[in-house]
């Protein structure tokens, strides 16, 4: 065998966080031969990122390697000179970051930093600049001439990275290390992105160590792949092997609780995985995952297992291994009995109603359109799934609903037959205390300087006017109810894991007892194990209120799963509406279409690709006739070629409930896409 | 609550007080920000105590002994005067320390106030302050002071820490809007106005807790500068009233004895003021690396 391009012996890491040393990663072990793929997955702090700068010996400052070593081709970078280190950093491995825009530099031109590498390579300015032009090409940038002159903001995320990958492979690395290369980037993005890092990787054979929190991902990126818990390895084997056999019960309910095709709201209930990952640096006797662990006995609490073969290069550090891929499954209980609602309203019809909500923004004197016309309805006790791609407005009109941002003066909103105001301040509070929402980011949308109760009761008092003793006591309430343990009703939200602090997000959101709640992508700052959980709380909470949800994600998975209705959007405009198994099943809008085709399966299933060709146009400037004309993956060959170019389609009903802006007939769709 | 629940709550408390101990520790730890409190802790306790412990009054003349050279009975010699320096300088502390944090606090929440409102409400207002502001930041703070000491005639001490307090104003408020700016973008601040909160309770209640730190370290790094202003003022004779033990007017009546080789006189009230404000910005130094900003 020959040696393997990086490996990992015993790797042990520490951070010193306020003077105390904490363990992060705890005896990793893994090598990557060369031109293999290998993925390490893992839940937030896990310590995957820290594995990935740890295989570079680019540790923050904080951080140290304590025990064991990193062999690069056999050579042990641990005790290697930091100047050796930059010689093979400079050389022979490459990094390619999650944040690609702040990976470069913004105060120099894409193409003279792209030619620093070759000139830090030793080749000439003239040389460096023919070879920068060709990297770019290989990266499969359009107009590679323009885009060298460009600077970093002016590139859109795809693009960026596309640059980045460019930079990391100019030195003709022997190793690269991807640390979530596309978790920022658009679905439709993200694909292609991966698609060129495969084709690339096929080329030029080079080792990768690619780090994500995406099953999907991985399963499409990597032969190998390792799971991290709480800074142990626990499961190795082939990418196949471990997502359709895995052998470790964190492996087994991790992938259990994503959820898939197929399930819905009305029928199911996600599995879970009780409990929520450990604090940087526990200490553990025994096995690192026992306390979440449903086969967990006193053997697991106070021994470490060690890893044990359990296949063909399939390695598992579990005791009771046998009995994982059977364990019981993990379905919680519906919460009963939450009261929410303290008053009631007569659930008849429409709740909201939103006719041509329309938001136009003054960027540097140039008028821009981001949300153009959009009207959507939203019955009592229904969720609506909006998605669509970064920019195509689906948070500007959750704002405009909720009175954030103001929406333009020919817009109409309808609550319960009663007009909106546009803005917050004409509000009554009956009004503001009905259209609630539940941000993205927990950590931003809860205040750190106040304890849970006062987020709560606070809101309470505001919106239902309890005087402040009454309203702690409803917050109580309102926090068990969404199984936040009283014990933690006077912490900070900063001693509170992802999970709980999305809890108190919704504790507060439900506070007012709102009719319509907006969820902006509640569950993407979470952990899969987590949002599982979140789900099926706003799953319990509807049903017992009939409350209505206005669901944004960029996650389809979710969308479908919660969703009762689907709009899909594209430059502020509704391109499908209509029942979710409808839009996913199809026919669908070509823009759908290429959607849905883009998220990597993790059952391995090969699907067919649409791509969608270029990037989103500025809304500034939008095409011609159909908006999505420039990249529609079937607009060619339809026959109406000459229409879409120059009428915009209208929103139409194709068939009972289901709408469509397209020029393409229904019937047509459905034989192009059966193909 | 249940009696099991009281307990877990007390447990979270613990966590709490326990991360705020690992700070305690952290900036024990720092030898920076220990030796800062140590210097500043000396000189407070001779601004309260000092002239109860000190050998001479600070006003004193004994005309037997001027300007004699530093000895056993007078620690750092005597001035033209005869007044002993000693003395001189452990109640001098009081006036400058006073003075330097009355500017420092009245600028500070002044500053706040203007850089609160400015960073959370932009548009035309926030522009026309924060262009004001930066006129005033143009003119040397020392020029500004000095034509204000003159213009208003009389040495007050209050008036010069208001003076004082104002020219500071603007760098407080630009290092709020900064940190205010950023921190209204979050989402805490949209939940806030969604259950019909007022902005003075935004302002107030939700945001400033939020921009504490950077406001405690620029108040420490104010203080230093509050200092060397109050110390060059008095020196150049403005401000405080002419006589009184005060650092910078002791240096101010004694520094021509330089040339006679009496460097004691001026020494070492220049020592004190260097101490003081050095251990000051250690101070701030330690802070800064606690708070992490």
């Amino acid at each position: 065998m020959s040696t393997p391009t990086l490996e990992l012996r015993n790797l042990e890491v520490a951070y010193t966080v306020r003077g105390i040393d904490r363990e992060v990663l705890r005896n990793i072990s893994l090598s990557i031969e060369p031109g293999e793929a290998y993925g390490l997955v893992g839940e937030s702090g896990c310590g995957k990122s820290t594995a990935a700068y740890a295989a570079m010996r680019y540790l923050p400052r904080n951080g140290k390697i304590t025990g064991g070593s990193i062999l690069f081709e056999g050579r042990d970078m641990v005790t290697m000179s930091d100047g050796e280190v930059s010689e093979l950093r400079n050389s022979v491995i490459s990094m390619v970051y999650q944040n690609p825009v702040a990976a470069l530099n913004p105060t120099i031109r894409v193409g003279d930093q792209v030619a620093e590498v070759f000139e830090l390579a030793g080749k000439s300015k003239s040389e460096a600049k023919k070879l920068t032009l060709e990297a770019l090409v290989r990266v499969k940038i359009a107009d590679p001439e323009k885009v060298m002159r460009r600077y970093a903001h002016q590139l859109s995320g795809g693009m960026a990275q596309r640059v980045v990958i460019a930079m990391a492979l100019a030195s003709n690395p022997r190793l690269l290390v991807m640390d979530e290369p596309t978790t920022g980037l658009d679905a439709t993005v993200e694909a292609e992105v991966l698609d060129l890092v495969r084709e690339l990787r096929r080329e030029t054979g080079t080792a990768v160590l690619f780090i994500s929190h995406n099953l999907g991902v991985i399963r499409h990126m990597c032969d190998r792949v390792g799971v991290l818990y709480a800074g142990a390895l626990v499961e190795q084997g082939t990418t196949a092997d471990i997502l359709s056999n895995p052998q470790h019960p964190y492996t087994v309910g991790l992938l259990r609780c994503i959820p898939r095709g197929g399930l819905h709201k009305n029928t199911d209930r996600l599995e879970t995985i009780p409990g929520s990952p450990p604090p940087l640096g526990m200490h553990f006797d025994g096995c690192v995952f026992a306390s979440r662990c449903t086969l967990a006995d006193d053997r697991c609490r106070t021994e470490k297992p060690e890893m044990s073969n359990v296949g063909e290069s399939h390695i598992t550090r579990c005791f009771h291994h046998e009995q994982a891929p059977t364990m019981a499954r993990n379905i919680e209980g519906a919460s009963q009995g939450l009261s929410i609602r303290t008053k009631h309203t007569n659930p008849t019809g429409d709740l909201l109603q939103i006719d041509s909500l329309s938001k136009i923004f003054n960027q540097d004197g140039n008028k821009v359109q981001v949300v153009n016309n959009v009207a959507l309805h939203v019955a009592a006790g229904e969720t609506l799934g909006l998605v669509g791609e970064s920019g195509s407005g689906k948070t500007t009109i959750a704002k405009m609903i909720l009175g954030l941002t103001a929406a333009e003066s020919s817009s109409t909103m309808v609550l319960s037959g009663k007009k909106l105001a546009r803005t917050l301040n004409k509000r009554d509070v009956a009004d503001v205390g009905a259209l609630q929402i539940v941000f993205q980011n927990p950590d931003q949308a809860l205040n750190r300087r106040h304890s849970v109760t006062r987020i709560v009761s606070r809101a309470v008092e505001r919106l239902s006017g309890l005087n402040r003793s009454e309203s702690d006591n409803r917050a109580h309430e309102l926090l068990s109810g969404m199984r936040v343990d009283a014990s933690l009703h006077n912490a900070r939200p900063a001693q509170l894991s992802g999970g709980l602090k999305q809890r108190v997000a919704i504790s507060r959101a439900f506070a007012g007892s709102p009719n319509l709640v907006v969820c902006d992508e509640p569950t993407s700052a979470l952990d899969v194990s987590v949002q599982a959980t979140i789900l099926n709380l706003l799953v319990d909470l509807q049903k017992q209120d009939d409350t209505s949800y206005l669901f944004i994600s960029h996650d389809l998975g979710v969308v479908r799963y919660i969703s009762d209705r689907i709009a899909v959007l594209y430059l502020g405009r509704v391109m499908e509406l209509g029942a979710a198994e409808t839009v996913f099943n199809g026919p669908h809008h070509p823009y759908t279409e290429a959607l849905v085709s883009s998220v990597p399966a993790i059952d391995g299933s090969q699907r067919v690709r649409i791509r969608l060709e270029g990037d989103v146009p500025s809304p500034a400037n939008p095409p011609t006739g159909c908006v999505l004309n420039p990249r529609c993956p079937r607009m060619a060959g339809s026959g109406v070629e000459g229409l879409c170019t120059t009428v915009e389609p209208d929103l139409k009903e194709v068939e009972p409930g289901h709408f469509m802006r397209c020029h393409i007939p229904l019937d047509q769709l459905r034989v192009t896409q059966q193909k | 609550m249940n009696d099991s629940s009281t307990e877990i709550s007390k447990k979270s408390d613990a966590e709490r007080l326990q991360i705020r101990k690992e700070r305690l520790a952290l900036l024990r730890r720092n030898k920076a920000f220990t030796i800062g409190i140590a210097v500043l802790g000396f000189w407070t306790l001779c601004a309260i105590f000092g002239k109860y412990f000190t050998p001479f009054k600070a006003d004193e003349q004994n005309f037997e002994f001027v300007s004699i050279s530093p000895n056993g009975t007078y620690w750092f010699g005597t001035d033209a005067n005869g007044q002993d320096v000693f003395s001189r300088v452990i109640v001098g502390s009081r006036l400058i320390l006073v003075m330097s944090f009355a500017a420092t606090i009245l600028g500070t929440l002044a500053g706040t106030s203007i850089g609160l409102i400015t960073g959370y409400f932009k548009g035309w207002f926030d522009i026309i302050v924060m262009r004001l502001l930066e006129a005033i930041s143009s003119i040397p703070a020392i020029i500004i002071a000095l034509l204000a000491v003159a213009a208003i005639e009389g040495q007050s001490p209050t008036i010069t820490v208001f003076i004082i307090a104002f020219v500071f104003t603007p760098n407080i408020a630009r290092t709020v809007r900064a940190a205010v700016l950023a921190e209204a973008e979050f989402e805490y601040v949209a939940a806030a106005r969604l259950r019909t909160e007022r902005t003075p309770h935004i302002l107030f209640k939700e945001i400033l807790p939020n921009v504490m730190p950077p406001i405690i370290v620029e108040f420490t790094v104010r203080l230093g500068y509050a200092i060397f202003a109050i110390a060059t003022l008095s020196f150049l004779g403005a401000g405080v009233e002419y006589g009184s033990p005060n650092w910078g007017t002791q240096i101010s009546e004694n520094w021509a004895q330089i040339f006679n080789n009496q460097w004691w006189p001026t020494a070492f009230p220049a020592i004190a003021i260097a101490t003081l404000a050095v251990s000051v910005n250690l101070i701030s130094d330690g802070l800064l690396e606690v708070f992490e900003i």
